[in-house]
């Protein structure tokens, strides 16, 4: 009896402060996100202004009427259709690539014995902390004897040869997966291969989901390997062509025409977000077995 | 046909032999796995390395053929004032940013982990920045830090502050740039939440039956819980520090007056502006370098304060 009613006790004080903790959670939160939100509301109110209105002062914060036209500008002045074609090839095949080679990798790395894996495994490391300027010079001259440079071949090809951020990434998840799941296919007669592909691959749901944001936001967003390789102005990615907004006199020295395509340039990658966020969720569920 | 069942009479006989072929099977499924990444480094990491390694000693600018020249490069660098002032930038923006970026990351992450209605709604609010980094953010900073007709100075004129001119301003142009990294945490944060939530329930029930209370779980189970994403994350926050380029490049430019010229900035110059592809080698040796040696440190620390579930005794 006594302890059932002290039981109860436990529960009614710990509901008591969970809903107390919450509304100090809510604050703390809605706080920050106000001063998340207000870069992307002031740019989306400054795409939205005529040429007239963006340096006033006060600040016009909704401007009436809106200038819908401003995007339309932003994305007919230039081939923004080309550059939006040219991303998506390179993004999803570099997405594939990524994916496979660092699993493949990291499940190699976490689980399976050979002579020098550690080794491998350090040197893999370093060069995740090598500045990516020491490999550029001699990469480029390999790429260019090979006659990629022009192409989409120097962004897409390095893909599928691993990643040392995601192969670490999922390496360190693998390795906090019991061996047991493992141990028990195994015994069922599974292969390595299968063991990969049905177990760890399923099991990692949230950290593949991690990797493709991460790989598509990088590869979306990266400007420097594009600029080097994609010489040829019809072959420019979306985050290149945005730099020349910039200085382009049609569409630079105007500040709504450029934050009207800074705000179209986001639409990508924030999709991709909220699609993602459903696998998180998932993964979790999923995950949910162990213990 | 083929049946690779044990023979129950001679399995005694022949386990050694047998440990010791299915030792070499694992293994080439091994390098098989490893394939991706073995091949990646000889040729896009450790091949370019070694080149880059040599060039550092020559003189060589692109448009003419190598010409050997010992340390000169490395004699110059370390007489090159400016070298000297971007190591600085680098080192205060590091040491500034990560701690402080780990944290914020943390922070926000143990919020979010919070079982509420409309969580997901703030996840995605927080992670938002992450998602657009690069050039396009770079741009909104310029836009967000101008002096006059920025948003950050208006507000701030809202309440009666006079902010400086960010981006022109010889002190306040680190600073911002260290705002805007902040904003963009929410990679770290999503890493440190999917650590979170790799958490079993049933420890943190069993600690509040043993009646511990909110910071004994947090500095007893969550931390060591999550020790594995934070020293991936700090390792990862170091080497990024040392390497901004877009922000730094796209939103200062490496400048006032230098005040924002971080290593790597300096390295850009050096090789796509002046064509010194030798010298520019040898500042990404010594950038190499450096980042070796305090990852290095962070690794030689880790068994101190990291924990990893399949090493727990017992478990293997």
């Amino acid at each position: 009896m006594s302890v059932r009613s002290a039981s109860l006790r436990f529960w009614r004080t710990r509901r008591g402060q969970t809903r107390k903790a919450s509304l100090a959670v809510l604050v703390i939160l809605l706080a920050g996100s106000t001063l998340v939100l207000i870069p992307f509301f002031w740019m989306i109110s400054t795409s939205l202004k005529q040429a007239s209105q963006v340096y006033l002062s006060p600040p016009i914060w909704f401007p009436n009427p809106p200038q819908w036209g401003n995007y339309v500008q932003a994305v007919t002045r230039v081939p923004f259709h080309l550059y939006a074609w040219n991303t998506a090839i390179i993004v999803g095949l570099v997405t594939i690539g990524t994916l496979l080679s660092c699993s493949l990798s990291a499940y190699g790395f976490a689980r399976l014995s050979a002579p020098g894996k550690n080794f491998i495994f350090m040197l893999l490391l370093s060069t995740l902390m090598l500045p990516g300027a020491v490999t550029l010079v001699p990469t480029y001259l390999l790429f260019n004897a090979l006659g990629w440079v022009g192409s989409f071949l120097p962004l897409i090809v390095p893909a599928y040869f691993g990643s040392a951020f995601f192969i670490f990434l999922l390496r360190q998840f693998y390795l906090t997966i019991p061996r047991e799941l493992e141990e028990a296919a195994t015994i069922d007669g599974a292969n390595v291969y299968q063991i990969w592909w049905s177990i760890m691959m399923p099991l990692s749901y949230p950290v593949l989901a991690t990797v493709v944001v991460f790989t598509f936001v990088g590869t979306y967003n990266d400007f420097f390997t594009p600029l080097i390789y994609l010489t040829d102005e019809s072959k420019r990615t979306i985050a290149v062509a945005l730099s020349y907004f910039q200085g382009s006199p049609r569409i630079g020295p105007q500040m709504h025409l450029l934050m009207a395509a800074v705000t179209i340039s986001i639409v990508p990658p924030l999709i991709l977000f909220v699609l993602a966020q459903r696998y998180f969720v998932r993964g979790i569920v999923m995950t949910g077995i162990k213990g | 046909m083929d049946t690779p069942h044990p023979q129950p009479r001679i399995a005694v006989q022949h386990r050694t032999r047998r440990i010791s072929r299915r030792r070499r099977i694992e293994a080439i499924n091994a390098y098989i796995f490893m394939a991706p990444a073995i091949l990646g480094l000889l040729f896009f990491t450790l091949g370019p390395m070694v080149a880059s390694f040599l060039l550092s000693f020559t003189d060589y600018n692109i448009l003419t053929d190598p010409g050997w020249n010992g340390l000169a490069n490395y004699e110059k660098l370390f007489s090159d004032k400016l070298f000297w002032q971007s190591l600085k930038v680098s080192a205060i923006y590091s040491i500034v940013s990560v701690p402080l970026g780990l944290t914020v990351a943390l922070g926000l992450a143990l919020l979010l982990n919070h079982k509420m209605r409309g969580i997901l709604f703030f996840r995605s609010v927080y992670y938002l920045p992450t998602v657009i980094s690069g050039v396009g953010v770079a741009m909104l900073w310029r836009w967000l830090f101008n002096g006059d007709y920025g948003i950050i100075n208006i507000l701030l004129r809202g309440v009666g502050i006079r902010g400086p001119n960010w981006l022109f301003d010889e002190t306040w142009a680190l600073v911002a740039l260290i705002i805007a990294s902040l904003w963009g945490v929410g990679g770290t944060m999503l890493i440190f939440l999917a650590g979170l939530q790799g958490i079993p329930q049933e420890l943190y029930e069993a600690a509040e039956i043993d009646g511990a209370g909110r910071w004994r779980k947090f500095a007893s189970i969550t931390l060591p819980m999550i020790s594995h994403v934070t020293f991936f994350n700090l390792v990862l926050g170091v080497i990024g520090a040392l390497q901004v380029f877009t922000d730094a490049y796209v939103i200062t430019g490496g400048g006032p007056n230098n005040a924002t010229l971080f290593l790597s900035v300096y390295l850009y110059r050096h090789a796509f502006q002046y064509l010194n592809f030798g010298y520019a080698a040898a500042v990404a040796w010594v950038l190499f370098l450096i980042v070796l040696a305090l990852t290095l440190l962070v690794f030689k620390s880790s068994p101190l304060w990291v924990y990893y579930e399949s090493e727990r005794p017992g478990r293997n």
